[in-house]
């Protein structure tokens, strides 16, 4: 569906020209949910501007839904759907209209328009607000009405950017219900940026980890996670001796990195440690610890998260880049 | 053609919206109406004792100027519907679909077209209980020459709002232009009572001409030069205006 080589934009500024993405690769197949992740002002939105020809490339070359991006935007327009971060609708305007509108600039004929628009609705919970003005709308029915917008011409392949920033908790969820119904109900391939993990997490096949304008990882969330960072161990144990026993322990685990021990205040001290797979090591590492006369206080395995691929990769943690 | 639809499609949503919001349409109109009311009566004493005007009487002067300011400053702030438009992100919607970029200007332009023209007649009507008398002939190309000047004004507004994206960018920039531009072409008085220094400069000014031309409309001088120049700059100002207009839409998009 999407296939780009080096795509690449520089904006010219008062201070200078920003590379804004530099040299992107990447492929999305049919029936795909891929999600770009990374913060703020890594080149998400301007890489999908550039996919959706609403930016012109400095460099690179793409094909979108079977066409050039360079040589045939327009039959890109024609098959790709686009929903933009900051919403797409006017506030005065009516919902139906506005949905028509949209179609009929895609060639729809008004009555298709109207069909397929009041199914979309019914379909992402919008019954009953046709006639409504935009402004009118909750930020959960205004967002999903703007996906409305760029599905209502049947596309094959719909662009999200950012597509639950400013929602909360409730419509989030709602919403990736919403998203991967377009692709398990309708077989929508479906592209979104996201800076959110929890979202990456839950509804991407597929996560390309952008930062600064290049692509640094790909692949499943869960391949990314384990090849990047294992689990953590961490023990606590009350008395500074206990403390140098366990290291020692925990150094000679299978495929154990970063063992290291730290002073906490009335917790006595924490000794931390990576394993490939946590849950198998921990087993081993309590009898072995037990032969050594350590009774830890307490155990916690913690599974590897997308802020920890995001930190391995480029020594930052999303949540303060972002 | 593809072109011609989409552009109705644009035209129709357009027309819907100023329709729903006539506020707009109405303080549009309200402005002339008070020139009319407030400051046309001032106008009668100086036509009976200053030579040098133009013939006809103070309605046949005075109405032609209020109809070229009517469709200058009516279009010149269209840009700011724009800004707004594009900050709700309509603008990129549209240009995401295959639509023409043109049509996507040209739709809009045909609604305030159709906005001016009507308040324009309304203008004209209103004035006839006021002393107002010009034969029809001469209206409807006054009327016409206005189409032109809404066209084109409007184009160039929804241009630089493009470019600028902030009202507050915008503002000063239109009053920059349009009030040094209506000054200079005689719209309260006509420049033919002007000092010799002031007519030369606004002889540069195509506004200028086109007035004297709505003027000769109005006095029923079709067939004169005058009528000829005013509705030759009428025509060049719109496909100016339409031209950087349709580039500046074309600009950030393949």
């Amino acid at each position: 569906m999407i296939h780009a080589r080096s795509l690449a934009r520089t904006f010219r500024t008062r201070t200078g020209p920003v590379e804004a993405v530099r040299g992107v690769d990447l492929d999305v197949e049919a029936g795909e949910i891929v999600g770009f992740l990374g913060p703020n002002g890594a080149g998400k939105t301007t890489t999908l501007r550039m996919l959706t020809t609403l930016l012109v490339p400095t460099s690179g070359s793409a094909e979108v839904a079977g066409c050039d991006l360079l040589h045939d935007p327009v039959g890109v327009r024609r098959r790709i759907g686009y929903v933009a971060q900051g919403g797409v609708t006017l506030p005065q305007a009516r919902t139906g209209e506005e949905v028509v509108d949209q179609a009929r600039l895609y060639g729809v004929s008004s009555r298709d328009a109207r069909r397929r628009g009041q199914e979309l609705f019914d379909q992402l919970d919008l019954e009953g607000l046709w006639g409504r003005t935009c402004g009118s709308l909750s930020g959960g029915q205004r967002r999903r009405l703007d996906i409305v917008m760029g599905l209502v011409h049947s596309p094959g392949l719909v662009f999200l950017d950012e597509p639950t920033t400013g929602l909360d908790p409730q419509s989030r969820a709602n919403l990736w219900g919403h998203i991967r119904g377009l692709r398990d109900e309708l077989g929508v391939t479906v592209f979104l940026t996201t800076h959110y993990l929890d979202e990456a997490d839950a509804l991407c096949d597929r996560l390309l980890v952008i930062d600064n304008g290049a692509i640094v990882a790909g692949g499943t969330p869960e391949h990314l996670k384990r090849a990047v960072s294992g689990d953590a161990i961490t023990l606590t144990v009350r008395e500074p001796a206990d403390a140098d026993t366990s290291l020692l322990v925990v150094k000679d685990l299978p495929g154990a990195e970063g063992a290291a021990s730290r002073e906490v205040a009335e917790l006595g001290s924490q000794v931390t440690v990576r394993v490939p797979v946590g849950g198998a090591a921990l087993p081993g590492l309590l009898r072995a610890l037990d032969a050594r006369g350590v009774t830890p206080e307490a155990v916690e395995v913690r599974r590897p998260t997308l802020d920890d691929v995001f930190l391995s990769l480029t020594g930052r943690s999303l949540r303060d880049a972002g | 053609m593809a072109f011609l639809r989409e552009s109705w499609i644009v035209f129709a949503r357009a027309l819907r919206l100023s329709l729903r919001n006539p506020v707009w349409v109405v303080i549009g109109l309200v402005q002339p109406v008070l020139y009319l009311a407030l400051f046309a009566p001032l106008l009668k004493k100086v036509v009976e004792s200053t030579p040098g005007l133009p013939p006809g009487d103070a309605w046949q002067i005075f109405v032609p100027g209020l109809l070229i300011q009517l469709g200058i400053f009516g279009a010149a702030f269209v840009g700011f519907g724009l800004i707004a438009e594009w900050r709700a992100g309509v603008i990129e919607r549209m240009r995401v679909t295959p639509a023409h970029r043109m049509a996507l200007l040209v739709g809009r332009v045909a609604r305030d077209v159709v906005v001016l023209l009507v308040q324009a007649t309304l203008l004209t009507l209103v004035a006839v209980p006021f002393g107002l008398r010009a034969p029809v002939g001469g209206v409807l190309l006054a009327l016409l020459v206005v189409a032109f000047l809404a066209a084109a004004f409007s184009s160039l507004s929804y241009a630089a709002a493009l470019v600028l994206k902030s009202e507050d960018a915008l503002a000063p920039l239109l009053n920059g232009i349009a009030i040094p531009l209506l000054l200079l072409s005689g719209i309260l008085l006509p420049m033919s009572i002007a000092p010799a220094w002031l007519q030369t400069l606004s002889d540069v000014n195509p506004l200028k001409h086109i007035v004297d031309g709505v003027r000769a409309f109005f006095r029923g001088d079709l067939g004169t030069s005058t009528a000829g120049w005013g509705l030759f700059w009428a025509a060049v100002l719109v496909l100016a205006g339409v031209l950087v207009g349709t580039r500046t839409f074309r600009r950030e998009s393949a």
